[in-house]
């Protein structure tokens, strides 16, 4: 079922009865007289995932999660309900607790809820949602990935290979009276090898998704690539060496690399930790934060990427903004609440992980746009230093700037050319500094296959990064070779 | 929609009636109340409400799970019939089933996790309550001048649980939560630290004052942090850190890393695994504790296992599927979420106390690192790797020195578990995991 065959708020209003009159009566309750803002947000969402390991399909699962949220505002002040049992009195209920908070300014603006307003574009049109797949055939994939990961070396013990699948549908209703419906499809296959070579045990693992159907994963037999990437980065692993430890320039790889910049200045650029003046980044706008290589932006728009949103979760369309420019630091991500009180436009990043969170501003697919160097070259022009090309998660302490990101797939470079891997080491920076050292960009912006799941404050959301190959002249690599 | 015994007694019925082998079925229900205030306003209030059933249906030896928020009759048998038929197309695999019928009790203790809500806890009361914790905090020093705010939090839930063998079993918990986020500034940076305090009784949360005055003095011994040279030194953890250390025991001995080969501590029963000193229990009987419950996510009773005795590796921590895998018994280690099968994870899981105090650990070491925060993911339980962000003191000359930040310490946890030469005599349960202060040898502190 494609989302435009469903274009009104038709499927929230069957299957919960609830009319548009129904809607009004409960945003005009939340509203009250000192809110100045009130939102409802109806989810329902389908979700199946399937694993192997031991060369067996041994889970499967359906789940359902279904539920509205209540939200209403007054300055700075939020006051959020949710449930899932979805009737009117229980929303009812809700709009009240809502607004408890609020106490204070604002005017009480009369809520009125029309038909939904139809989405400008489909980013994610999908003809068949994957899961309406049969079973079978998942099965039938993930066996064949364990074949294939086997078959690259005898080494390879284990496979641990998972597919998953999502649907999302919301409907959002505003006091402002915007009313927007979004189905959202999600699918992402992951593969992990344990190789073992006597008591040497090593992992490595590789993935991908998007907002796709199925046939993502069998066209172009992304499967396979998958699963010879999985092995091979477990059986590399088995030979890596020490990771050494200090200071030293760093060259990163195109692609999932990027989670560099998600970590040192995407999160330092979110609204609301600069409306309190709590982030890295706080006051910083117009400020040269990066060298004059690096433009980053953040894009909610790209076709079929994890990261990307038709609308965000407040009902704004997505959009692509950007942060840095030629170095010099451009925009914050907002949502309505931050944007509003920093009277700064909406970029489309009001994010809610479900019915069960209120919005916060987030990234979508944030990446570095390319530059003009050959990325050979670039490894070349490094004397000593670390070419890292594969990582597992990253972290950052907004308040300080400091970030880390940990190498999962890393080596050594030694007069300009990559010699040995390395065992996995994580990189630590700071945000407001990291990209200032950036030397070289490459002309090969890659973005990553679909795998980054963002969280904060609690909540998480699948987000997308990406990068071309960059050289940061000085970073520090927490390895243990001193 | 309400849900209770008579229901899952009937959807077990009807699995069975419909062909299924065996099932087991989870409802969880839950409540949450969280207060937020921000320089001395209230920011959010955000109150939830939460009910789900989880299904796990057996073909004979294969297995399918299922979960949904909706509870209407109708959505439920469907789910039932959805279930079985995902069930009979997956792997017919020799280890899965229930628990043995005898593995059960039916005579749970009451362990003391749930009481009615306190009477007058009001909203006033609860936005009085972070906003006092905040005020305490700030007014500790002028240069605490912002702050990520305070919250107070309340969560109440009930888990039922029922399976094809005739078990029946029901506990509910409750949790208050006070914690506050102060921010220090100083010479244009800014530092931010937390403190916290969680109970499962009102009564018994610190105070604001304590909570406040705490966060104020993490927060404002960061200030002035700087970058230290690349080095091997002693390293002390914090309760707070080596609590985390101390998880990723509990994530190596999980039944299911051994058996898929993905831990270092693989092939190394009733081997030395870490220091003499070293023992490592998991308790899910502890009264009122954080991690304490009756029965675990299989419906079998939870107990005290001691994982680590002295040094040696006594024991995984297992559920009844990774207990088969490996031809042992389980620990009443099973967790469940509701849509997926059960899984392997610690309750209560602590380091014993030692005998230094965390004053004397710090004044044996002439030139050190007192680790107050890691962040980041780079732990790989597959092979014992070990390499994290970290925030802290410099210890010189036995004295604390100057604050830390970015840095690295890295090591592997084969040795680092074994070069634990000090445990402090400051066990203190704050969450699920805890330990006392220790000191590890021999990790190199990659920095400037």
């Amino acid at each position: 079922m494609s989302a435009a065959s469903e274009p009104s708020n038709e499927f929230f209003a069957i299957r919960y009865g609830l009319s548009g009159t129904d809607l009004d009566r409960v945003l005009t309750r939340a509203l009250g007289r000192p809110v100045d803002y009130a939102d409802l947000y109806f989810e329902h969402t389908e979700s199946e995932s399937v694993s192997l390991e031991e060369s067996m399909v041994k889970r499967a699962s359906k789940s359902v999660s279904q539920g509205v949220g209540v939200r209403a505002t007054a300055g700075e002040k939020t006051g959020y309900a949710y449930s899932d049992e979805i009737t009117l009195e229980r929303l009812a209920d809700a709009a009240t607790t809502a607004r408890a908070i609020a106490e204070g300014a604002g005017a009480a603006v009369p809520a009125r809820v029309g038909p939904p307003r139809p989405l400008a574009r489909n980013l994610y049109p999908v003809e068949k949602h994957a899961g309406e797949i049969p079973l079978g055939e998942k099965i039938g994939l993930l066996e064949g990935i364990d074949r294939i990961a086997r078959a690259q070396d005898p080494r390879i013990r284990n496979v641990i290979a998972s597919f998953s699948c999502s649907k999302k549908r919301f409907l959002l209703a505003t006091s402002e009276g915007v009313v927007v419906e979004d189905t959202q499809p999600l699918v992402r296959l992951n593969v992990a090898c344990i190789a073992q070579d006597g008591d040497n045990r090593q992992s490595g693992s590789y993935g991908g998704g998007g907002r796709t159907g199925f046939d993502f994963i069998l066209g172009d037999r992304a499967f396979e690539f998958y699963a010879r990437e999985a092995a091979r980065q477990a059986i590399l692993n088995l030979s890596a060496v020490d990771a050494p430890a200090g200071t030293m320039d760093v060259v990163l790889g195109p692609g999932w690399p990027g989670i560099l910049l998600h970590e040192a200045v995407g999160h330092g650029l979110e609204g609301d930790f600069n409306r309190k003046g709590t982030s890295a980044f706080s006051g910083r706008l117009g400020q040269k934060v990066a060298s004059d290589l690096c433009t980053v932006v953040d894009d909610g728009t790209i076709p079929g990427r994890r990261g990307s949103i038709n609308v965000d979760d407040e009902g704004t369309p997505s959009a692509r903004t950007v942060l840095i420019e030629k170095g010099v630091l451009r925009t914050y991500l907002q949502d309505r609440l931050n944007a509003r009180l920093m009277k700064m436009p909406l970029t489309g990043n009001g994010r809610r992980e479900s019915y069960g969170h209120h919005p916060m501003p987030r990234m979508t697919n944030t990446f570095m746009l390319a530059g003009g160097d050959d990325p050979e070259e670039i490894v070349r022009s490094v004397n000593k230093g670390l070419y890292a090309v594969a990582f597992g998660g990253g972290q950052v302490d907004i308040t300080n700037g400091k970030f880390v990101f940990s190498a999962s797939e890393a080596y050594l470079i030694e007069n300009g050319r990559v010699t040995a891997p390395v065992k996995g080491a994580t990189l630590i920076g700071n945000g407001p500094d990291v990209l200032t050292r950036v030397s070289r960009v490459g002309g090969d912006l890659k973005l990553d296959p679909g795998i980054g799941t963002c969280g904060k404050d609690g909540q998480s959301v699948p987000v997308g990064v990406g990068l071309p190959t960059i050289r940061i002249d000085g970073m520090t690599v927490g390895g243990t070779r001193p | 929609m309400t849900f209770d015994m008579n229901r899952a007694h009937d959807l077990l019925a009807r699995a069975k009636r419909l062909g299924a082998s065996a099932a087991d079925l989870l409802f969880a229900e839950g409540e949450a109340f969280t207060a937020s205030v921000r320089l001395g306003r209230t920011e959010k209030i955000k109150d939830a409400r939460e009910k789900v059933v989880g299904l796990r249906i057996f073909a004979g030896r294969r297995q399918a799970m299922s979960a949904t928020s909706d509870l209407a009759e109708a959505s439920l048998d469907g789910l039932v019939e959805d279930t079985l038929a995902m069930a009979r197309v997956t792997a017919d695999d020799p280890d899965a089933g229930l628990p043995e019928r005898e593995e059960f009790r039916l005579d749970l203790p009451d362990l003391g996790l749930w009481e009615p809500e306190p009477v007058g806890l009001t909203l006033d009361r609860r936005i009085d309550l972070a906003r006092e914790t905040e005020a305490a905090a700030l007014s500790s020093d002028a240069r605490l001048t912002n702050s990520d705010g305070a919250d107070f939090g309340s969560s109440s839930s009930r888990i039922l649980f029922a399976n094809s063998h005739g078990f029946r079993g029901e506990y509910a918990g409750a949790t208050y939560g006070l914690s506050v986020a102060p921010i220090a500034a100083e010479n244009g940076s800014m530092q931010r630290d937390h403190w916290y305090s969680v109970k499962r009784r009102f009564a018994l949360l610190d105070s604001p004052e304590s909570i406040g005055k705490e966060a104020a003095r993490r927060t404002l011994r960061r200030l002035g942090a700087r970058r230290v040279g690349t080095q091997r030194v002693p390293v002390v953890f914090d309760p707070e850190v080596s609590a985390g250390l101390i998880g990723h025991v509990a994530g190596a001995a999980s039944g299911y890393a051994v058996y898929k080969g993905a831990s270092f501590l693989v092939d190394r029963l009733g081997e030395t695994i870490a220091a003499p000193g070293v023992t490592i229990v998991d308790d899910g009987t502890i009264p009122a504790g954080l991690g304490s419950k009756p029965f675990d996510g299989e419906g079998l009773p939870t107990r005290r296992t001691v994982v680590v005795e002295n040094g040696v590796l006594k024991s995984w921590l297992l559920d009844t599927y990774s207990a088969r895998k490996l031809s042992l018994k389980s620990t009443g280690n099973a967790t469940r979420g509701p849509a997926d099968a059960p899984t392997v994870s610690p309750t209560n899981f602590y380091l014993e106390a030692g005998t230094a105090s965390p004053e004397e650990i710090v004044r044996e070491i002439p030139d050190g690192f007192y680790v107050t925060e890691l962040i980041g993911f780079g732990v790989n339980l597959v092979n014992g790797d070990y390499s994290r962000g970290a925030v802290g003191l410099w210890i010189s000359g036995g004295e604390i020195a100057f604050p830390v930040e970015e840095v690295t310490i890295a090591g592997n946890l084969r040795e680092m578990l074994g070069a634990i030469t000090r445990i402090g005599n400051d066990l203190v349960f704050r969450g699920r995991i805890a330990a006392p202060t220790i000191r590890i040898d021999g990790l190199t502190v990659a920095g400037a």
